[in-house]
């Protein structure tokens, strides 16, 4: 897929894009783990157990369950703007701020 | 001035505010109109998300859900939120630097097929029809009333001015429409929220009042959760915490049910569109954050409004005889909502776990020796007295939390829009049918005594009077749909109910606005 994602604009350089999209990945993986490890890990198949952990009277597994995992959310995404900014400015050529 | 010339005047001013903001946002090109220009802010594109999809989730029942399933209401708080991340790393930057206008333009140039293209141009097309029809006919009944023509003429007209403010604002008229209707949404419901957290945990945030500690009861200085936790445990329900106790949803079920919703949410066309008028990829993924965060804002909040909403039930009912019980107890009784039954007999409630009897309540229509309103379902064997339907939670939250009633009418009003819908076949059937009320006097209290309260024309079939006539049919029997109100207020207690009894023709004027035999397109 990642083939027709690469902007048009820019001076074909091959070993370049593939370094982009790599670290693009890279980086993909690495946030989606994270939030596949509190939802899925934390809030539902380490409830019970993480249940045991009273925090301030607060159990911790339902505490990431309803409030936790949403916070998680919004700082990977934070995480993944911020990221994506920083490599653009390392990779000037596949950045596309076209106003198509 | 007659009511005619205020209604006039307030509705043709109310239209020239909306046709002036659509000729201030007005767009001069086509990337103007499909996609605001591309030059819609980070932030105010969130905004715009969040009111989107806060409509699409009826966000006031999300509170009262929580508060009956415990735990297991993360479903829908994870299920809904989580879906954003997936948006954001997968889908929306890069629609975003596809640089098209429309999902199907999209689809057409990825996979290089105009038969892809013009599949998902018939997808398009049937959504936004049915989207667009239940929108339409209201917008036709509100023109029919004020401009006093016919529905299907109101329907034209309708249409005729949402193209005109649709063509001259596009997209960016949209938007900016929708950041309002978000922040409408987000301060009616943060007050209540923040008026029970104060209440019950001294912290006016609700995010950190569900971790805080209880003020004054029973287990003041104890924290909150761990003492609803202790209360459920004394009363024999599973803990309200605890994760796939018996009796609840199972591991299985609540990992599968929010992966389709996160999955789900990641998917949805009308929030998909919204990150395509964004400057560039850079803010198409800022905007998925922001997003999120005005999201978050409501789905943090709710589960908080559950566990006070939960706690305060049990706290204020639990133990307590039944003619000290609360007003708003006696008043849900009375619409069939709440029952109690005495088991043990000693004029207490006694809330426990297990259901007091099976199904739902059949009142005899007599009373008991306390004053409750009896029932012939027959016990069940569990220690439980209290019947209890979940809509409660959501409509009577602030009033078991003992809010001002300020905030009580804030909340009603909004579920006054829905009870218009059902109020002529509710009196019909739960009222005149028994005997509780005479139809004579039914009339009289919708017509003439409103009418002579507020000094209005109207409510006598005199000549020379408004000729203003509603006719029923007492024998059609009708069933409580929801999804067919007028009103965008979707939450019912009545949902599902058989009434007998409906208007079959309103006469305005003179002229017939609504015909149930010939229902508008």
């Amino acid at each position: 897929m990642n083939a027709h994602f690469q902007p048009p604009s820019a001076p074909s350089d091959p070993e370049r894009d593939r370094r982009y999209w790599r670290a693009n990945l890279r980086l993909l993986v690495l946030l989606l783990a994270a939030w596949f490890t509190v939802s899925c890990g934390l809030s539902i198949l380490l409830a019970p157990l993480l249940n045991q952990v009273r925090w301030a009277g607060v159990p911790l597994g339902f505490w990431f369950a309803q409030q936790g995992s949403i916070y998680v959310f919004v700082v990977l995404i934070a995480i993944y703007a911020r990221a994506m900014d920083r490599l653009d400015s390392d990779y000037p050529a596949e950045r596309d701020d076209s106003q198509r | 001035m007659s009511l005619l010339h205020w209604t006039y005047l307030i509705v043709g001013g109310s239209f020239a505010l909306y046709i002036g903001i659509a000729l201030w946002t007005r767009v001069r090109s086509t990337a103007g109109f499909y996609v605001a220009g591309r030059d819609v802010p980070a932030l105010v594109n969130g905004m715009a998300t969040g009111a989107d999809w806060m409509s699409a989730a009826s966000f006031l029942s999300m509170a009262g859900m929580i508060a009956m399933a415990g735990y297991a209401g993360a479903v829908y708080l994870m299920g809904w939120t989580g879906g954003y991340v997936l948006l954001a790393l997968l889908l929306a930057p890069y629609l975003r630097k596809y640089g098209k206008y429309t999902v199907p333009g999209f689809v057409g140039d990825r996979y290089y097929s105009d038969t892809a293209r013009l599949v998902a141009v018939v997808c398009a097309i049937f959504i936004g029809f049915t989207y667009v029809a239940g929108q339409m006919r209201g917008v036709g009944v509100v023109f029919a009333r004020f401009l006093e023509v016919p529905v299907q003429q109101g329907v034209l007209i309708g249409t005729a001015v949402v193209m005109l403010y649709a063509t001259l604002g596009g997209m960016r008229g949209v938007t900016y429409t929708q950041v309002a209707q978000y922040l409408v949404l987000i301060v009616a419901y943060l007050i209540p929220a923040v008026a029970i957290s104060w209440k019950i945990t001294g912290n006016p945030v609700p995010q950190l009042g569900i971790a805080g500690a209880v003020t004054e009861g029973p287990g003041a200085g104890q924290p909150l959760l761990a003492t609803l936790d202790a209360i459920h445990r004394d009363l024999g329900f599973a803990e309200y915490t605890a994760a796939f106790a018996r009796g609840s949803r199972g591991m299985a079920d609540v990992l599968c049910s929010t992966l389709a919703l996160m999955i789900g949410t990641a998917g949805l066309p009308h929030v998909i569109i919204r990150f395509y008028t964004v400057k560039s990829v850079r803010a198409a993924r800022w905007s998925a954050m922001w997003a999120l965060v005005c999201i978050a804002l409501l789905y943090t909040t709710a589960p908080a409004v559950a566990a006070f909403a939960r706690y305060n039930l049990i706290q204020t009912v639990d133990g307590t005889a039944y003619a000290q019980a609360p007003e708003w107890f006696r008043k849900w009784e009375d619409s069939g909502l709440i029952a109690w039954v005495d088991k043990d007999g000693d004029g207490r409630i006694d809330y426990r776990a297990g259901a007091a009897f099976r199904d739902k309540p059949q009142f005899t229509g007599e009373r008991g020796p306390h004053g409750q309103r009896l029932v012939s379902n027959p016990p069940s064997a569990s220690a439980n007295e209290l019947y209890i339907d979940n809509d409660i939670m959501v409509l009577a939250n602030p009033e078991i939390a003992g809010l001002p009633n300020w905030v009580i009418a804030l909340v009603a009003s909004g579920g006054l829009a829905a009870a218009l819908s059902t109020a002529a076949g509710l009196l019909l059937d739960r009222f005149v049918r028994p005997g509780l009320l005479p139809l004579g006097t039914l009339v009289a209290r919708l017509s003439t005594d409103p009418a002579r309260v507020l000094n209005l024309p109207g409510g006598s079939l005199s000549p020379g009077a408004p000729g203003d006539v509603t006719i029923l049919d007492l024998d059609r029997e009708l069933t409580v749909d929801p999804t067919r109100f007028f009103s965008k207020g979707r939450n019912t207690p009545f949902a599902g109910w058989r009434l007998r009894g409906q208007n079959a023709l309103t006469i305005v004027g003179g002229r017939i606005v609504w015909d149930r035999e010939r229902p508008t397109p």
